[in-house]
């Protein structure tokens, strides 16, 4: 006697400090794609699970921050390596939501291509925005960038998986640490994104994926103190109001990326990465500025 | 009165699951806002801060006290802490710093942390804090003559201890990391009360693990069972472990059900604890603005 095989389907959680747990609040909805079928229940995080997320990316942040700058970028390419093994599941996935085949399979490889161009800027980006600066006193000035700390992303809604690509790598290359809610109507990608990040070399907290409303966990995300900066990317006025009021409450760093075609190969650029980094300038005392022989 | 000396061979023996079931159930009770809010004052009201560092210098010390005094001033009406805790040698400078402020300062004493000494270096370590102004006396037992079965070695030891302090209160340190067992932290609990502890203290923060939920209920548990039999309170300290807020209420929860309201302020109970003011503090906030807090706005020390 045979019986039919019930496919095990995947239980999409949430990412936080290298583990996938569900929601503390218990609750859950319906992703569907366009055609109205049902994709999988996803996780709808509650103000507890941002608090949670934000306090592990706080934790990660010491570790991430102090290493080299080279090695980030290894991490980085290495991310783009298990992607590109996982492309297939990506399509499909991808594809599931409502891309064409052709679309996805840009989408992805995209994806892949913008994994490895920040890769390449991590030890790079400093010594085109750092500068020495000429002063009229016996000092060495010097303006080095150091990355901001903990950044809350609102990942672009409409992508599934090339938004959250284009917004999360420059803060990780530029040092910081994030927590990232995914596009509410598309996750899927988010999720299945968080175990490529998981199998590689990135250590746990670094990178916190959530899922759930943005009308819901916006202003958790943009008034908590512990947050050094808020990322939005929607184009929704009273959204965007809200996270510049919040942000004021502890003069935290905002990015808005309204209209950002992510697809758009142009669409890169280090001034990503700039948007997340403080400028330290320091006064360093020499005895002689003529001794110096040099312009400053 | 105290007449007989139990028999320490035959102290209770301890059922660990139940301890430890039960110690869990503590942590599920529902504490609604205004609770958590009184509960979350009186945590902070029981606090001996402590450093016992090798580069504790009079600086440290001294801003320590201050802190101890301004926990957070952005928040007016907060208790100040019960103790600061310091090794004998920075006792003076605390009590200088503390001044008619109300704060004890706490020495440790008897060889800290190890207890590796003789009775005469352990006594005179004792006597140089109290000559310095200590207000209490943290001292640790020889737990290697514990595990020798040497039980009157240990009782006399704190005993002894006991004499040299005077007016000066006694908190007598088991080391439960050390010991092992519950049984065995049973038995040390009852020689330390029997010899004249005021306190009982689970650690000294130098060993892993330290304070647990499970070997603080034993304690508590030793206590209450003296309790009934000589009249006798004897307070509590659990130390080392404790960095959380929310750990903090747990304690609370625990010390409410098993010795009652009589035991629930910083005479009977301490916590020896140097991270958990700033959590308590970044909670009370919380409570207070409705939004989470950052430890990049509260002193560090």
């Amino acid at each position: 006697m045979s019986t039919k095989r019930v496919t095990v389907l995947k239980t999409y959680k949430i990412y936080i400090g290298g583990q996938f747990p569900r929601t503390e609040s218990g609750r859950y909805y319906v992703a569907s794609n366009p055609k109205g079928e049902h994709l999988a229940n996803m996780c709808l995080c509650s103000r507890k699970d941002v608090r949670d997320a934000i306090g592990t990316a706080r934790g990660a942040f010491g570790g991430w921050s102090a290493r080299a700058a080279f090695n980030r970028g290894q991490i980085l390419y290495r991310i783009a390596e298990m992607l590109e093994g996982r492309k297939a599941q990506f399509i499909e996935e991808l594809m599931l939501q409502g891309s064409s085949k052709v679309a996805a399979e840009k989408e992805i490889t995209l994806s892949i291509d913008r994994l490895i161009y920040y890769s390449g800027w991590c030890d790079k980006y400093q010594q085109i925005f750092s500068s020495v600066n000429p002063v009229a006193s016996s000092h060495f000035n010097f303006s080095a960038l150091e990355p901001m700390g903990v950044v809350t992303i609102v990942a672009p809604q409409q992508s599934s998986l090339i938004g959250l690509v284009s917004v999360m790598a420059p803060v990780i290359a530029g040092g910081n640490t994030c927590v990232i809610l995914a596009s509410e109507t598309k996750p899927l990608c988010a999720v299945t994104f968080a175990e490529v990040l998981n199998s590689s070399d990135l250590p746990g907290g670094v990178v916190n994926i959530l899922t759930g409303k943005v009308s819901e966990l916006l202003s958790h995300l943009s008034n908590h103190m512990d947050v050094n900066a808020v990322c939005f990317s929607e184009s929704d006025t009273s959204s965007i109001k809200m996270v510049k009021e919040n942000a004021a409450l502890n003069v935290k760093r905002t990015a808005f990326y309204e209209n950002e075609k992510w697809m758009n190969e142009n669409t890169q650029s280090p001034y990503f990465i700039n948007d997340f980094q403080e400028v330290k300038t320091t006064w360093h005392p020499i005895e002689n500025i003529g001794g110096a022989k040099s312009g400053y | 009165m105290i007449t007989t000396t139990p028999d320490f061979t035959a102290t209770p023996r301890i059922d660990q699951v139940g301890v430890e079931e039960r110690a869990s159930r503590f942590t599920k009770r529902s504490i609604k806002d205004e609770t958590k809010l009184n509960g979350l004052k009186l945590a902070l009201n029981m606090i001996d801060l402590t450093t016992l560092e090798g580069k504790d210098t009079d600086g440290k010390v001294k801003q320590m006290c201050y802190k101890a005094m301004h926990l957070h001033d952005a928040y007016p009406g907060l208790p100040t802490v019960a103790a600061i805790c310091v090794y004998p040698s920075m006792v003076a400078v605390a009590k200088k710093a503390l001044g008619d402020s109300g704060i004890k300062v706490a020495s440790v004493a008897t060889a800290f942390p190890s207890g590796q000494s003789t009775r005469d270096v352990k006594l005179r370590d004792t006597k140089y804090a109290i000559n310095q102004g200590a207000d209490e006396i943290d001292m640790v037992i020889s737990r290697g003559k514990f595990h020798q079965g040497e039980y009157n070695f240990v009782f006399d030891e704190i005993a002894s201890i006991k004499e040299a302090c005077g007016d000066a209160r006694l908190k007598v340190i088991l080391e439960t990391g050390e010991l092992g067992t519950y049984d065995k932290v049973r038995k040390a609990s009852d020689i330390a009360m029997y010899a004249g502890a005021d306190f009982i203290k689970t650690s000294t923060g130098k060993i892993q693990p330290a304070a647990t939920m499970p070997v603080t209920l034993v304690m508590l548990e030793a206590i209450r069972d003296f309790y009934y039999k000589t009249g006798k309170k004897i307070a509590m300290k659990p130390a080392g472990g404790i960095s959380k807020a929310k750990q903090a209420l747990h304690y609370l929860v625990m010390l409410n059900e098993v010795l009652g309201e009589d035991w629930m302020n910083n005479e009977w109970f301490r916590f020896g604890a140097s991270s958990l003011a700033n959590d308590i503090l970044m909670q009370l906030m919380k409570q207070k603005t409705g939004l989470y807090q950052s430890g990049d706005y509260f002193a560090n020390d």
